[in-house]
């Protein structure tokens, strides 16, 4: 097998970490949370970062009208499958070693992962907007959405999101199938001049 | 009249000199390296202590919990006595802690910590510590910092020579001060004498859940039995009780059980205990003690009454029980690391006797005894001595060792530590303490492996140390660097009640243990709710039953109606936080109890009998939150004979 098409098939099975590795991470740090609390984002729920930190992120966040987090949320249902049918197409369209196929691979990850991006932006924003009219703190103008990617300071905490480990294997794995495109049109080249 | 006269001659004596030699102290030791001394102590904000200190309470009947070498107080332990701070002996859970054959005793003395080992090192699991009054021995968990099993010393009285673990935890000892009939009986104190014996326990603990059983009780003769510790290494399998009042005294001590030259430390082979009762040569005797454990799961204690015990007489039981004639109302009982010198300080004595536990065997080989005291052998004081230190000081009470070879002894009188060479007995350094020093504890002190960096002195008297504060003051704990060849006073800390021993431990072998919360999932209180979907009141004739929740920043229910005068209201409380350091509290209005300090998971309950008609409210008590002055409610209370339903809510719904 050629270079570029095991590329590919391995950049497209990288997908497959986010099953076991959450995919983004989000910590608070304030005074009075000296470790930090935080919650690892998976493609299909989100857990608590060290024991019981969901539990007191709801805690926190009720004083100024903020929904706990959610158990469930529709992505849950879509994110596992988006993510094992492009698996699955990479792995065919490595075997199949058609170039048009790996660009197009690669486009429609970029395009899946910056709707993925603003989806979750869009929850963010309901998250940190979307308050209880009944909430015992009231800041006028103040939000409380966690920024996208980076650090940002809410009030009196430190709000960080980062992508985890899941998220560098997807990153990696997107990367793989352009390489292996460019891979294959050196290879394609160098066949032409033999 | 004569000795009595000479000894305050010698304290006043000393007292002056003390004075001088404190004042030339204090005066020439200042500038850089005061300066040096300070950064030493010091532990900058956000960093954290090297050793864990647990200083004996006293007559505060806790156990307070220091940091070296900072000397700042982290915590105050309640064990034997009711603590409001918490509502431990308030609350209905901890309430059996306190139960005894006399029943709610809700106060002791608490005399003796000493730390759990394994292999003869501290293993920093459990602590143990005694109480003096009404004789019991409570086993603290190092865990979570609470109280968890309390066993009540029968046959005893003034528990004072406990309580000291063998090197494997195998025993923790409980020695009687007081010889009593035993059993107890109306009889004529004139008829003390061979009539009264003096009981000493051997309380077994449990490898895995430290669960204490009083295994067996050898009754020794009606002296007073003052300290105790545990052979170890070599020595393991023995331990060592000083006694006084070898004269049988009954009356006026402070003369008549002064008048022997030498009184005895009681050397016990318990191995030897252990044949004879697995041979079943005991006597079972009737009598009633309590036993008390606290579940962390269900966190309720529970209190069961025992009958009997095994009791082992040594004149009929050959080989249990030596006797070492040691000088003159032996006070500290301390063995030092290796096993082999057993060092006792002879309270009205100027000199240290330190027995070899060779020679002792030796002795006890070629059976060369200097007769007997009701049936058991007393040694020959100069078979036994292994080394003496002659005119330390004045009255040495407790010894304590360095692992280097050095030991370290407290002279109350004459209110100093002696620092002296183990098998040289040359005294190599002396420092003032202020004043009266009683105790001294170097961490792992009482084990093979002694952390000999620092020394604590404690101290009685307190005088010109802190800001006056009305006629008494707290006593004081000096801290000593011992890490060089001279000591060098570092830092002088107050403490609460009067601490008698103390134990120390490394950080490192305790703080990664430490519980943050309990969890709510484990939590099986049987009036524990885990959500506030299952809040709820319940009534069972004028028994009220109130299943409440607490969590940042409200109680639910708030709202409370269908209570009645005489009624009795248990409000059961669980906390449903999750996190580290965030208890909630609850007090009642007109609650004949204390408040609540309820930890995160953890449930508790207080009894709450409304003697009035009115809408009376409840609070938390800890501050919890920026909204935690709004964590409150109310309960309506109607007449007798009212006949309004219960009901509650919380947000009206």
């Amino acid at each position: 097998m050629k270079k570029s098409n095991l590329m590919m098939i391995l950049g497209s099975l990288c997908l497959l970490a986010l099953f076991v590795m959450p995919m983004w991470i989000i910590t608070l740090e304030a005074p009075q949370y000296p470790d930090g609390i935080g919650m690892d984002i998976w493609i299909n729920k989100i857990e608590d970062h060290n024991p019981n930190d969901i539990k007191n992120i709801n805690l926190m966040n009720h004083y100024v009208g903020m929904k706990p987090i959610p158990d469930h949320m529709k992505e849950f249902d879509i994110f596992p499958y988006v993510i094992g049918i492009m698996s699955a197409f990479g792995v065919i369209i490595g075997v199949s070693g058609n170039r048009k196929l790996f660009l197009t691979w690669f486009i429609v990850m970029v395009v899946l992962g910056a709707v993925g991006m603003y989806d979750f932006y869009i929850w963010e924003y309901d998250y940190g907007h979307n308050l209880d009219p009944k909430a015992a703190i009231k800041i006028p103008g103040q939000g409380y959405q966690p920024p996208l990617i980076g650090s940002k300071q809410i009030l009196n905490f430190t709000a960080h999101s980062w992508p985890a480990a899941g998220a560098y294997f997807l990153f990696t794995g997107i990367l793989m199938s352009l390489g292996a495109f460019l891979m294959k049109r050196k290879e394609q080249e160098q066949n032409e001049k033999v | 009249m004569k000795i009595k006269t000479n000894i305050l001659n010698t304290c006043i004596l000393s007292g002056v000199a003390l004075m001088l030699t404190s004042c030339s102290y204090t005066g020439g030791n200042q500038g850089a390296l005061s300066g040096n001394i300070a950064e030493r102590v010091y532990v900058a904000p956000g960093e954290q202590d090297d050793y864990y200190a647990f200083l004996s309470g006293g007559y505060s009947g806790n156990l307070t919990v220091y940091g070296l070498p900072s000397g700042r107080m982290f915590k105050e332990i309640p064990v034997f006595s009711q603590f409001p701070t918490s509502g431990y002996g308030y609350s209905e859970e901890t309430k059996p802690l306190l139960n005894t054959s006399h029943g709610f005793i809700p106060w002791d003395d608490l005399h003796h910590p000493d730390i759990s080992q394994t292999n003869g090192e501290l293993d920093g699991r459990w602590i143990f510590v005694n109480a003096n009054n009404t004789p019991r021995i409570a086993r603290i968990s190092l865990e979570t910092f609470e109280t968890e099993e309390v066993i009540e010393i029968p046959n005893s009285a003034g528990n004072h020579s406990s309580s000291f673990v063998t090197e494997n935890s195998e025993y923790v000892v409980a020695g009687t001060r007081f010889s009593v009939p035993v059993p107890q009986r109306d009889m004529s104190i004139d008829e003390y004498k061979s009539n009264f014996k003096g009981a000493v326990s051997f309380v077994s603990v449990d490898e895995e859940s430290g669960h204490m059983d009083l295994a067996f009780q050898i009754l020794l003769p009606g002296f007073n039995y003052d300290l105790a510790h545990p052979g170890r290494g070599k020595s393991h399998g023995w331990m060592f009780f000083s006694t006084y009042n070898t004269e049988e005294a009954n009356t006026l001590l402070e003369v008549n059980a002064s008048q022997n030259d030498k009184d005895f430390i009681a050397a016990i082979n318990w191995k030897k205990a252990e044949e004879y009762i697995s041979e079943g040569r005991f006597r079972e005797i009737q009598t009633e003690y309590a036993h008390n454990i606290y579940d962390e799961r269900t966190h309720t204690a529970t209190s069961t009454m025992k009958k009997t015990v095994k009791v082992l007489d040594p004149a009929d039981l050959p080989g249990l029980v030596y006797l070492l004639p040691t000088p003159k109302s032996p006070h500290g009982c301390d063995v030092d690391p290796s096993g082999e010198y057993i060092i006792g300080s002879g309270k009205l004595s100027a000199s240290l006797t330190a027995h070899s536990f060779t020679n002792m065997l030796s002795a006890i080989e070629n059976e060369e005894f200097d007769g007997d005291a009701y049936g058991i052998p007393i040694l020959n004081y100069d078979d036994v001595v292994g080394g003496v230190v002659e005119q330390a000081g004045l009255g040495p009470l407790h010894t304590e060792f360095d692992g280097r070879g050095n030991a370290y002894t407290t002279f109350f009188i004459s209110s100093e530590v002696v620092k002296w060479r183990l098998g040289t007995w040359e005294v190599v350094d002396r420092k003032p303490t202020y004043y009266s020093v009683g105790h001294l504890m170097i961490p792992g002190g009482n084990s093979r492996k002694p952390f000999g960096k620092y020394v604590v002195a404690m101290n009685k008297i307190t005088k010109d140390r802190y800001l006056p504060t009305g006629p008494e003051m707290e006593h004081s704990a000096q801290l000593y660097d011992i890490s060089g060849e001279k000591m060098e006073l570092l830092l002088d800390f107050p403490t609460h009640g009067e601490p008698h021993y103390a134990a120390g431990a490394p950080a490192e072998l305790i703080a990664p243990n430490s519980k943050k919360f309990y969890k709510l999932e484990d939590n099986d209180h049987p009036y524990a709710v885990k959500s506030e979907a299952n809040t709820r009141l319940e009534r069972d004739g004028n028994t009220v039953h109130v299943y409440m929740t607490t969590i940042r920043s409200h109680f639910a229910p708030d709202n409370i109606e269908g209570i009645k005068v005489g009624d009795v209201v248990y409000f059961h409380v669980t906390n449903l936080e999750q996190d580290f350091d965030v208890p909630h509290g609850i007090a009642m209005i007109g609650a004949n109890t204390s408040e609540l300090l309820i930890m995160p998971g953890q449930t508790k309950t207080f009894r709450w009998e409304p003697d009035k008609v009115g809408v009376w409210p409840f609070y938390c008590t800890d501050f919890c939150s920026a909204l935690h002055q709004e964590m409150q409610g109310y309960v309506r209370v109607s007449p007798a004979d009212s006949d309004i339903e219960l009901s509650w809510s919380l947000d009206g719904e």
